[in-house]
This record gives C-alpha cells, structure tokens and sequence, in this order.
C-alpha cells in the first residue's frame, strides 16, 4: 500500500507522535510510575516510521484505544495526574482523529463497505468525548459538583437501580405515555374534523403554527394547580405541549394526496370516509410520524419540567431539582443518563414503526429514514 | 387577506369559552366565599362578574390578565422588582446572547460537516442524539454547576439557550450549504474559483433561505430554554422566576401575565427573524 495521506493526515501523525515524543522525554525519569503510559508514549512515538513504510489505518486506531486504555488505567486515585499525562491525551486524541479520517477516507474511495464499518465512526467520536470527559474531571481533579467522571455515573447508576426505576414509572410510564398519547390522538382527530371545513382550516392553522412557537412548557405551574400534585397535572402539560405540532403536521400531510390520486378515488366511487382511510391517511404518514418523532422529545421535557413545580416524592423532575439542592450531583447525573436512553429508545421506537408503516416512501425506500 | 376573518372568529370564540371557563371553575369558590358572607341567590349576571374578579381564581378572566401585564409593565417604574418589563428584559438579554451563540455554533459546526467527511460522520449522529436527551431538563443542575465555579447570571442562561437553539441551525445549514446544485459547482469549477470563493459566491448565499427558516424555530426554543433556566435561580429575576414565585404563593393571575409577556416575546422575536429574512431576501434579489 502506497503511502497516501492528506496534508490534514501527516499533520495529525505528525502531532500525535511529536507530542508523544516529549512525553516519553517526560516520563524516562520516572519510568516505574506509570509502565503501561510510558509503553505507550514509545509505540507512539514509533509510529513514525510510516513515512518509511505506511502501516494500516487499523494499526492507528489500535495506538488509539491502548493511548486511552493507558490513560485511564495510570490515572491517579486521588490529585491532579501528572503534567505530561497531558500529553498523552493529546496524542491518543490525534491518533484517534487520524485513524477516523483514515476510516472515512477509505470508505469513501470505497475500499470498504459503508455498512458496519460507518458505524464506528460515530462510537468513536462518543467513546473517545466519555474518555476525554473521564481522563479531564479525574485528572484535573474537578470538583464533584461541578461535574463528576462517568464512571462515577455509571457507578450511581447501578447502586441507585430501585430509586431509578421508581422515578422512570412515575414520569415515563405514568405521565409521558398517557400525556403523549391523549395529545397526539387529540391532535389528530381534530385536524381530521377541522379538515372538513376549509373556514375552520384557515383559522386554525395560523393559530396553531403560532402555538407551536410558545412556550407552552410556562403553564405547567398552572397546570400543576388545577390537577394537583401527581402524574395528571404532569399528563396534562405533556397533552398541550404535543397538541399543536399534531395539529399542525397532521392538517398539511391530509393536504399531501395530490388531486389526480383523489380524482381516481373517485372514479372508484370511494365515499369520505374511504378516501380518507385509504388514501389520504396514509399519504399523511410521514407527516404524522414527524409530528410524533417531535413530540417524543417534546413530552418528557414537558413532564420532567412539570416536575420542578410541584411533585409527589418521586420523579425524574423531582430527583433532579432535590439532587442539585442537596448537591448530589452524581446521582443527577445518572438520571440524566436514564432520560437520554428513555427519550433515544422513545425516538428509535417511533422511527422503527415508521420504517414498517411508511415502507413504500422514498426516504425510506432509498434506505436512510 | 382572506385569513383575517377565519382567525378572527376563532380568536373570538377562544375568548368566549374562556370567560365561560372561567365562570365554571371559579364557581365553587365563588360559592364558598358567598356562603361565609350569608349571600343567597345571586343573580346569575352578578355571580359571572363575581367570578371573573376574584383576587386569586382558578381562572383569571382574560381582562384580569391584560390589565395585570398593564400594571406591570406601563403602569411600574422599569427597575422595580415588580414590573414585568424588568423581567422581560432579563430573560430578553439572556435570550438573544444565547440564540446569537447558537447559531455561530451552528453555523460553524455545518461548515465544518460540509467541508470534512470525517467530521460529516463522526458528528451528525451525535447531533441528532444530542436531542432526544431532555436536556432542558437539566437546565436548572447546569445553573447550579457554573455557578458553583462563580459563573452566574446571563452566561449560564445564555449556554441552555444555546444548546437549544444551535440544532435547528446545524440542520438547516448543513442542508442549505449543500443545496448547491452539481452544475453550480461545476460551473464555479470553470470559472477557476477558490475553495473560499465557491463558499461565500454559491454555497453561502443559497443557504440563507434555510437559514433564517432555522433561526425562526431556532430563537422561538432559545427563548424557552432561557425561561426554564430561570426557574432554577430563584434570586436573578426574569419571566421563569416570575412564574415561579406565582405558583409558590397562589398568583395565578401573575403566572398568566407573566405566560402572554413570554408569548408575546416570542411572537415578536419570530416576526423580526421573519421580517429580516424578507429584507435579506429582496437585497440578494431573491423572488418574493
């Protein structure tokens, strides 16, 4: 294999293996301390010899993954790591720039599949942020308030399974579901009804595009006053804020059948009621799971900010706000991590039944959603 | 404009039900109150008017609200504690510095992903992920956490705001720096044109449409983020503290002013982006 990298590639060997270079200068005189980094540091800084003989790209994301293997390892139990572990963040990061640049290069000259192999580039890019994020809170000795290591996280995460889980039910299952699914049905029987009538349509839609626009999260309070402390007020929120990009979405995709596909219902004789079931709903699919990819997101921050106003003893919302006063942050942090899986698996669910019903669309039909 | 009416009559018929509403819901209390003053058979016209001038209803009536923004705004002096144009302007502030941060965010990330495939890959999925975390959620613990390292105020504020509102830009603009048709590109190619002209010549101004469609939906959400940051701090002022304190002691009619001055200001903000698109678009000599 010929030796073909960009100017950007040879910047980034170059950076990682200089960098690596003083390192190793660095850790010579204290060579017991840390084996494993300065081990490190010397294949880095081997590296170099690409330009005599280039290696695979492979070869560089390996230096990668043992740099932040080495890294995470050596890391202090407690005080700042020493100053030229630095250095080895910096050339772990180089290399694992270099060799996703490399990835990328080659997949585009298609010298590898897309599948499969563009997936690790994004697993990459987060695992070696959770390494960065790990290596600079435990090496910079950043208080814990501030912002606590992931393994910390992690570690509160397992401790804490009971208190989680309480919370997910209190607000995912109890709130976010029932609001998520009263709103979105709402949304979608009166646009169907407002159809009907073009007046009704041309009132509506201006109103409920500028609703769409509000913050509408502000009448949480309210609603907090009205249905009390528990999950219905919670519910509630979450309905008014799906509503209107329900609304919304679902009145343009009715308009989304083009009129020789309805002149063709109605050679067929088709009645209302046909024509909206067989042709119009369906065309307005891609248009409704818009409508409900944006309110996933939308109802559990409805429901978690619905939360900070007013809860029983349980609660995403209420442990968040409770965490932060009493600077737990650690614990925080970990429901944090169970809103992020809640809300991502919530989007995959929805994105994969729109896969199922919307099969026959051109994006999805093209191969990407 | 035909529109006028269809909305008129629903704005109406909105009013309509919730003056009727508000009679309903603050019906029990109002016969509460009645009870206690030995007050028996009250015509019905007086117990509506009753109910629709209660001190902490349910329900405020529509005119209770607007004459509160009123009071507070025109009829307040502007550094009172009180005056929600005080707090408006708080939140305003922290607002507009975290949209203008965002969209440099997202534009720099778009030109980033456009020009680099690696960065197009490593980044876009994560992008996208970053937004189904309920990150607005967390507004408050991020307020607690900077200003545990003594950064306080506007900037904590500002930074929700802009994780917020840089997503719709990255999007949009990615999207519209890419709108560039081949031939375009090609035909720049025979004009021997720089990487640095193709940019500012054809990609730059054929993104503009996507934009400003981005930075409308982009200051709409910035503006909430500000709100919820707000709700944190109880002590820095602004519309969430407003509503805040409105829900602790039972003010209702405080939260629903404090609601149409957020709405207010986030109608006006979207129709200044939207009227400085018109003005960017007739200057570049777009088709209206």
């Amino acid at each position: 294999m010929k030796n073909q990298l960009s100017y950007f590639q040879i910047y980034l060997a170059l950076v990682g293996a200089g960098v690596a270079l003083i390192g190793l200068g660095f850790s010579v005189p204290t060579l017991g301390a840390a084996p494993i980094l300065a081990t490190f540091f010397a294949l880095a800084t081997a590296s170099l010899i690409r330009f005599v003989s280039p290696f695979s790209l492979w070869l560089d994301g390996a230096l990668a993954v043992f740099g932040a293997i080495a890294l995470i390892v050596s890391l202090p139990a407690a005080g700042q790591m020493p100053l030229h572990h630095w250095l080895a963040l910096i050339s772990a990061w180089a290399f694992a720039w270099l060799f996703v640049e490399r990835l990328s290069a080659a997949i585009r000259a298609g010298k590898l599949p897309e599948t499969g192999t563009g997936l690790i580039i994004p697993i990459i890019f987060g695992l070696s942020l959770l390494v960065m994020w790990e290596v600079v809170t435990r090496g910079a000795n950043v208080p814990m308030v501030l912002l606590p290591p992931p393994s910390a996280i992690g570690a509160r995460l397992m401790a804490e399974t009971s208190i989680l889980w309480a919370d997910f039910v209190q607000t995912f299952i109890k709130s976010v579901l029932p609001g998520y699914a009263i709103g979105c049905l709402a949304g979608l029987l009166v646009a169907i009804a407002v159809d009907r009538s073009p007046f009704l349509k041309a009132g509506l839609l201006p109103i409920g595009n500028f609703m769409s626009a509000l913050p509408i999260i502000g009448i949480a309070p309210i609603m907090v006053m009205w249905f009390g402390f528990d999950w219905q007020s919670k519910a509630a929120v979450v309905v008014a804020m799906t509503f209107f990009p329900m609304l919304v979405n679902t009145v343009a995709g009715l308009n989304a059948a083009s009129t020789i596909e309805r002149d063709l219902m109605r050679t067929y004789a088709a009645d209302y009621w046909q024509t909206l079931m067989k042709l119009r709903l369906p065309a307005a699919a891609p248009f409704i799971f818009n409508a409900l990819k944006i309110n996933s997101t939308l109802a559990l921050i409805g429901a978690i900010v619905a939360e900070f106003f007013g809860t029983p003893v349980v609660g995403m919302g209420f442990r968040i706000s409770t965490g932060v006063g009493r600077l737990a942050i650690d614990l925080v942090w970990a429901e944090i991590a169970v809103a992020a899986i809640a809300g991502s698996a919530f989007y995959g669910v929805i994105a994969l039944i729109e896969r199922g019903v919307t099969f026959w669309h051109p994006s999805v039909r093209g191969g990407r959603a | 404009m035909n529109r006028v009416l269809p909305v008129l009559t629903i704005l109406i018929a909105i009013v309509a039900f919730w003056y009727a509403a508000a009679i309903w819901m603050n019906a029990p209390w109002q016969n509460t109150l009645n009870n206690r003053a030995n007050l028996t058979d009250v015509p019905l016209i007086e117990f509506a008017q009753q109910t629709w001038s209660q001190d902490k209803p349910v329900l405020p009536a529509p005119h209770q609200v607007v004459s509160e923004i009123w009071n507070a705004t025109i009829g307040m002096e502007l550094t009172s504690r009180r005056s929600l144009a005080y707090h408006g302007w708080i939140t305003l502030s922290a607002t507009l510095l975290g949209f203008a941060f965002g969209t440099a965010l997202g534009v720099l990330l778009a030109v980033a992903i456009i020009h680099n495939d690696a960065s197009d890959r490593s980044l876009m999925p994560w992008i996208i992920a970053s937004q189904t975390v309920p990150i607005l959620a967390v507004a408050p613990m991020v307020v607690v956490g900077l200003g545990a390292i003594g950064l306080t105020g506007l900037v904590p504020k500002a930074l929700i705001s802009m994780y917020l509102s840089f997503f719709p830009v990255v999007v949009g603009m990615v999207k519209g720096l890419r709108s560039p048709e081949m031939i375009q590109l090609d035909l720049m190619r025979t004009y021997d044109a720089n990487p640095w002209q193709v940019f500012w010549k054809l990609r730059w101004p054929a993104a503009m449409p996507f934009l400003f469609a981005s930075m409308k939906v982009g200051i709409a959400i910035s503006l909430i983020g500000a709100v919820v940051a707000e709700l944190s701090n109880a002590s820095g002022g602004g519309l969430g503290v407003r509503l805040l304190t409105g829900s602790y002691n039972g003010q209702t009619i405080q939260i629903w002013a404090a609601l149409f001055i957020a709405a207010g200001l986030a109608a006006v903000l979207v129709a200044i982006v939207g009227s400085a698109e018109r003005w960017v678009n007739s200057r570049m000599g777009a088709r209206a």
